[in-house]
């Protein structure tokens, strides 16, 4: 057969699998050889197992063959963001600290998908330690957006969304601490999507912020979304936070009409800061979204403002503890010093980046003696608030719908100044604070050609409905239709 | 306003050994992501409770039985200095 396979969704692919048309061995050959060709470019991948992805696509050969798969993900090919432990694979999480690290045992996710038969191509670039919105702050290199090698993919999955759009995996898994799987996603014009705190386990997830990580698919289309959200989430006992709520069939929920449906617009989402041409982009979906039964109102969400200034204490205040394990002795990096204090400085020093070093220094400064209530205390006040204008919301709507960031893919070294980095996230952190779950979808192209992420947000485990809407968006929409040219 | 002192305090307390003018640099950045912060000042937070968790578990217990955990060796085999079954790591008594 002609067609490309790297070309195809989850879905697609899993499709030609059973009619026989191809087999995992093709499509995982047909991968590699890709990532081989293009990735040097795109600087999606960190590690690229391809002897294991190989052995792995020879099994699920075997199944298909047997016309016994394991099911929908049975020799996929996926790739998952270096953040997640993989037994007997490198996981940097993008720091030098980290550098050589190899888990003696798989994270939660990566379990489900081998259990699934998911072929796995290897681990993807991020910002260190998920801290980043341009995956310019990996230790290792940058990763380009496969729709202009010269801007950013977003962050801090960068590595996982440029890999998907540029067709270097069939789908990745990413993680969200303030918007890291949404905002890449937009960048490079995937489908990302955030679940309720709790709806993944993050067993095995190296933490950053662990009240805020949550991870969560990347894909091609809203139909993989669900395939791999069925796939990852549930509850795990190795996880005290993850949440004992029954899955729902995603998938079977994409068929549901959207008439009815009550969709709220937070004007506090469409601010001077917002590029008048996602603001067109995110009024005409609302267009498409009456056109297909729904209604729209527009609502407020008072704190939307705050959100960021909560992340900025609260986020850092948790990695500074959870970073506090890089010192020297049981992993990773050791530079000699001539005490253990010592000794855990100079690692530290070593083995951390500018924006990594910064985060702990600000993490320890708001948790320190005499500033604890003023920043830490107060942070955790306005995240109830936060929380409260959303419950607020959702009694009145059935689903939030907002732009996914301020502005499109921008410049590698375009954003130099931290908070000009940080303002990118102003309207995903909200989401993370409140724990509901978001996902981000192809909303159009902006006159030069670049992604628009559109951004649906649900009350906590509605991911069901979330997924309905987007499908029925992206059905309605001509989107998909773009890729971008990588050659 | 964040000093050079609180800088130095702060990346004690951290443990990053920090050159002079990172230490001078950070303060610079510190200061402006603090200000930015600060707006925070503007709301009232009387009586609200404070969040630590989006989702409302609480007491996740599981019976106190002995399970299963990973061997030794695979936890030592990362170790930058392993010492048979143990870390080394620099002495921190003195003579």
């Amino acid at each position: 057969m002609t067609t490309d396979l790297t070309r195809l969704t989850m879905h697609a692919l899993a499709a030609a699998y059973r009619a026989g048309e191809a087999t995992p061995s093709q499509a995982t050959e047909a991968y590699l050889a890709r990532i081989a060709a293009l990735d040097t470019r795109v600087g999606g991948y960190l590690t690229v197992t391809a002897e294991a992805a190989r052995a792995a696509a020879r099994a699920a050969d075997a199944r298909l063959a047997a016309r016994r798969p394991l099911g929908p993900l049975d020799g996929v090919p996926l790739a998952l963001k270096d953040v997640f432990c993989t037994r007997g694979v490198t996981t940097t999480c993008g720091s030098r600290i980290l550098e050589g690290f190899v888990p003696p045992y798989d994270a939660t996710v990566a379990e489900r998908l081998a259990a699934a038969g998911a072929v796995m191509l290897g681990k993807t670039n991020m910002d260190e330690f998920a801290m980043g919105s341009s995956t310019e702050h990996s230790a290792f290199k940058p990763t380009r957006n496969p729709w202009d090698l010269s801007r950013v993919p977003g962050g801090s999955s960068g590595g996982s969304a440029a890999a998907v759009a540029g067709d270097l995996a069939a789908a990745a898994l990413g993680t969200d601490t303030g918007g890291s799987i949404r905002q890449p996603a937009a960048f490079c014009g995937t489908v990302g999507l955030k679940p309720t705190y709790g709806r993944v386990s993050r067993y095995g997830l190296i933490a950053f912020a662990s009240s805020l990580d949550h991870p969560g698919p990347i894909t091609k289309d809203v139909r993989d979304t669900a395939l791999l959200l069925g796939a990852i989430a549930g509850h795990d006992p190795r996880d005290a936070t993850s949440v004992p709520e029954p899955v729902p069939d995603y998938v079977a929920a994409l068929d549901g009409s959207v008439a009815g449906l009550r969709l709220g617009v937070p004007r506090e989402y469409f601010t001077e800061g917002l590029d008048p041409e996602i603001a067109r982009a995110v009024r005409e979906a609302l267009e498409v979204l009456r056109g297909l039964g729904a209604t729209t109102t527009e609502i407020s969400l008072p704190t939307t403002d705050y959100g960021l200034a909560v992340y900025y204490i609260i986020a850092p205040a948790e990695a500074s503890s959870n970073l506090a394990r890089y010192d020297g002795v049981k992993y990773g990096l050791r530079v000699p010093g001539r005490d253990l204090i010592d000794m855990s400085s100079a690692t530290r020093a070593a083995g951390f980046g500018a924006e990594v070093k910064r985060r702990i220094m600000l993490g320890t400064y708001v948790l320190s003696a005499g500033y604890y209530d003023a920043y830490y205390g107060r942070a955790q006040k306005v995240r109830t608030l936060v929380k409260r204008d959303f419950e607020q919301a959702f009694a009145a709507v059935d689903l939030i719908v907002a732009p996914t960031t301020p502005g499109v893919a921008f410049k590698h070294g375009e954003k130099e100044d931290p908070l000009a980095m940080y303002l990118n996230d102003v309207f995903t952190v909200p989401v993370d604070l409140a724990g509901i779950p978001a996902i981000s979808v192809r909303g159009g192209f902006s006159a030069t050609g670049l992604p628009i992420g559109l951004q649906l947000i649900a009350p906590a485990f509605e991911e069901a409905r979330l997924l309905r809407a987007a499908h029925a968006y992206e059905q309605a929409t001509p989107w998909l239709e773009r890729r971008p040219e990588l050659s | 306003m964040i000093s050079r002192a609180d800088v130095d305090h702060v990346a004690r307390l951290a443990r990053l050994t920090l050159s002079d003018a990172e230490a001078e640099r950070m303060r610079e950045q510190l200061a402006a992501i603090l200000a930015y912060i600060n707006k925070l000042r503007e709301l009232d937070v009387e009586g609200v409770e404070p969040t630590s968790h989006a989702v409302p578990l609480v007491n996740v217990f599981r019976e106190d039985e002995v399970q299963p955990s990973l061997p030794r060796e695979a936890m030592i085999a990362n170790a930058p200095e392993p010492a048979g079954e143990l870390f080394r790591v620099p002495r921190i008594i003195e003579d």
